[in-house]
């Protein structure tokens, strides 16, 4: 469990410095702060961020839920977005999202045990011609089958 | 201004150029319905799609609330296909939630309701097929508001008034499509939130997702109780409000009937928020000249909107020094009945149950503030508004309009114009203004009114004459005006000497618990009934009250004395909001 200790508190600072106050950085200051916390964004968090920013905390929380690359409960170093476009469906998305669900034993919105890898569904990720598509953090992966599926996990084990 | 002519509903009609549609019909004599728009906050979100209208040469139906008017436009508000589209989204509104209006309290004042009736809404094909998804239940753990979650439509109108009006920003949208709901930043009861229990989003509510803790049971229990003496008061701007909720016309003063209701509901001993208002008077108008006198903070600032002071503890906690210590009118009565009057008619105070009726939601989260205890028990035991006494009066058959009119239980009962006008934004400087003057000048007003500090202007500066010397005060109503002179306090900028912030737009009259509606144009009647209320009588100064003299003659011995600090002030802590960690 990420805490809000000091050190957090400076590094975050910079990270606010960095992106200079504007409604355009938010989302992507916010993502930055996002990697501090296990992928997520604690509400003490963005508590802390408003009184920096002058911001309050009513807007940062809707903004943090309404954006689903944002969470306030901690997620998986890897975050894996399968994609539920038509597209993606109809190339057999169902199986592939069955077979992350069996290969690491958890259901969709769900964080393994030992803090590793979060499955997600998406909507489109835009590289519908080589559907069925997924994303890990900020790689994408196409043509994928259950084999493929089960070496790209290992490979990050 | 430029103006455009625009044909609705085959009527020519000339507007102002980037007019809405929704306004401009209205400037011809058409109502297009809307559960959203709110014109007051310049909030036009196209968000319930009630106000959909039908544009010739658009395609589909245009949200007439969102849409700016342009020349030559032909509008029609009224066709077969504008109706029918209209009823399937109130139908659709009200599968969106629970709206089981027998178990409403805004059953008979609900604007979706209203819609259903008027548009002949009689089945509902859509079932409760949206409720399941969102954020369901109630969040009633706040002794102030009740929010229900299930009876909500998304207007957004709560959101928008917190943030303009108040720049509270307790609230806002969280999640999205099905799941969106109004949240207090995650907070699961808004209570523990940034939240100052105000009640202004009650009354921008359409609908009866938000409403007052109600306590009126808790009241009539204690009624029933042999072994209870029950006492009231009554805050000054309920008897220019009450009348609303008993079928009578804006601006009434109904102060003797509102007693004799009282009497007939039950309670022993009616008192008037008015007394204290002028012992408010006499303890800050001498803490003022004290702190003028002896180099103390300044500007001073009043302490009776207990909204206000949540916000000041929460937002602005390093200017709290500038917080007169007064405690307000309710809370001084409170402590009064139980610690004074209690003994001096021989009544053991651990049998009085004290309730005031106040047009606030936030005296009911004063009440039980740890504080207000000085009378060793909890001074005030409940608080009712505006709306929960019409409707209790209302349930016990009373036909208000009979009633005589009733005098007040002395020696709590006798007040002042001073007291009656702190129901108004600028009432509290002038009713202290009168008795500053002569206090320290020692010598008659030339002339009662203070003309200068009253108005609607959020925020309004004067400049008072002392014989030669000149006082620099300020007033502000609406927290967002109010912050306004808070920066500029922060700032080193400001050189009032008295500044007076009531939390809610008009002051008290305005408040969150009184009828609904509330909106510009009814304040604007219940203040004219206010200073009405203050010209009617007799006695228009605090210190001139025979009563206030009494206590101070009997007890209190002077103001500012250690029985009234005991009794009649406070202190202030400051009041961060804590976010747990509960990841």
């Amino acid at each position: 469990m990420a805490i809000l200790t000091e050190e957090k508190k400076e590094q975050i600072d910079k990270i606010i410095e960095k992106y200079d106050i504007n409604d355009g950085a938010l989302l992507m200051l916010l993502k930055e702060v996002q990697e501090l916390f296990d992928n997520s964004l604690p509400v003490d968090v963005l508590d802390y961020i408003g009184h920096k920013l002058e911001r309050p905390l009513s807007q940062l929380y809707g903004v943090s839920t309404f954006y689903s690359m944002f969470s306030n409960k901690p997620r998986g170093k890897y975050i894996i977005r399968i994609c539920e476009s038509p597209p993606c469906h109809l190339m057999g998305s169902d199986s592939i999202i069955d077979c992350v669900k069996r290969e690491l034993g958890i259901d969709v919105g769900e964080t393994t045990k030992d803090g590793k890898f979060t499955l997600e569904t998406s909507s489109c990720l835009g590289i519908c011609a080589v559907a069925p598509a997924m994303m890990i953090n900020d790689q994408m992966y196409g043509n994928l089958t259950p084999d493929k599926i089960k070496q790209i996990l290992s490979s990050m084990h | 201004m430029e103006k455009v002519t625009i044909t609705i509903d085959g009527q020519k009609v000339e507007v102002p150029a980037g007019t809405r549609v929704l306004d401009a019909a209205a400037i011809a004599g058409i109502k297009i319905p809307t559960l959203c728009a709110y014109s007051a906050l310049d909030y036009y979100p196209g968000a319930c799609r009630v106000c959909i209208v039908q544009v010739e040469g658009m395609r589909g139906l245009q949200a007439s609330c969102a849409l700016p008017v342009r020349d030559g436009m032909v509008i029609s508000t009224r066709s077969k296909e504008v109706i029918e589209a209209r009823k399937t989204v109130i139908e659709l509104l009200l599968s969106s939630g629970v709206h089981d209006c027998n178990t409403c309290p805004r059953n008979n004042n609900c604007e979706l309701q209203t819609l259903a009736e008027m548009y002949n809404i009689r089945t509902n094909p859509y079932g409760n097929a949206l409720v399941n998804k969102r954020e369901k239940g109630k969040d009633d753990a706040g002794p102030a508001l009740v929010r229900d979650y299930d009876r909500c439509i998304l207007c957004g109108r709560c959101v928008q008034t917190c943030a303009v009006v108040q720049t509270v920003n307790a609230i806002d949208f969280a999640d999205r499509g099905y799941k969106a709901h109004i949240s207090a930043a995650g907070f699961p009861n808004i209570v523990d939130s940034y939240c100052i229990n105000c009640g202004q989003c009650i009354l921008a509510c359409p609908v009866g997702a938000l409403y007052e803790k109600e306590d009126v049971d808790n009241v009539i229990d204690a009624i029933n109780d042999p072994e209870k003496i029950v006492v009231v008061q009554t805050a000054p701007a309920t008897r220019i409000s009450l009348g609303e909720e008993l079928d009578m016309p804006y601006g009434s003063i109904v102060t003797g009937k509102m007693v004799a209701a009282l009497r007939r509901l039950g309670f022993k001993y009616v008192f008037d928020t008015d007394f204290s208002a002028d012992l408010t008077i006499i303890e800050e108008g001498h803490e003022l000249i004290h702190r003028i006198q002896n180099g103390g903070t300044l500007p001073m600032i009043t302490s009776c909107s207990p909204g206000w002071i949540r916000f000041c503890e929460t937002f602005y906690p390093d200017l709290l020094d500038h917080l007169s210590t007064c405690k307000s009118p309710q809370q001084m009565m409170g402590a009064v009945i139980k610690a004074y009057w209690a003994k001096k008619v021989g009544i053991d105070p651990s049998k009085i149950v004290s309730v005031s009726i106040m047009p606030c939601t936030a005296k009911k989260y004063e009440c039980q503030r740890p504080e207000m205890r000085s009378s060793g028990y909890q001074d005030v035991d409940y608080v009712l508004t505006t709306r929960e006494l019409g409707r209790w009066i209302r349930q016990a058959g009373i036909d208000f309009s009979k009633l005589p009119e009733e005098h007040y239980d002395d020696p709590l009962g006798e007040s002042s114009g001073a007291g009656v006008i702190f129901g108004a934004t600028g009432g509290v400087m002038e009713a202290a203004l009168r008795t500053v003057y002569e206090v320290i000048l020692n010598k008659p007003l030339p002339k009662i009114e203070f003309e200068s500090v009253r108005g609607e202007q959020g925020v309004r500066e004067a400049v008072i004459d002392l014989d030669g010397k000149e006082v620099k005060v300020a007033i502000a109503h609406g927290l967002g005006n109010a912050r306004k002179l808070l920066d500029k306090i922060r700032a080193g900028e400001c050189d009032y000497t008295f500044i007076e912030i009531m939390t809610c737009p008009g002051g008290c009259l305005g408040g969150g618990g009184q009828p609904i509606p509330t909106n510009t144009e009814i304040r604007a009647k219940r203040t004219e009934a206010i200073y009405r209320a203050d010209e009617g009588l007799p006695i228009r100064k605090s210190h001139e009250n025979p009563s206030i003299k009494k206590i101070y003659e009997d007890y209190f011995e002077k103001p500012l004395s250690e029985k009234s600090h005991h009794l009649l002030h406070t202190h202030y802590t400051p009041r961060p909001v804590i976010v747990p960690n509960d990841n």
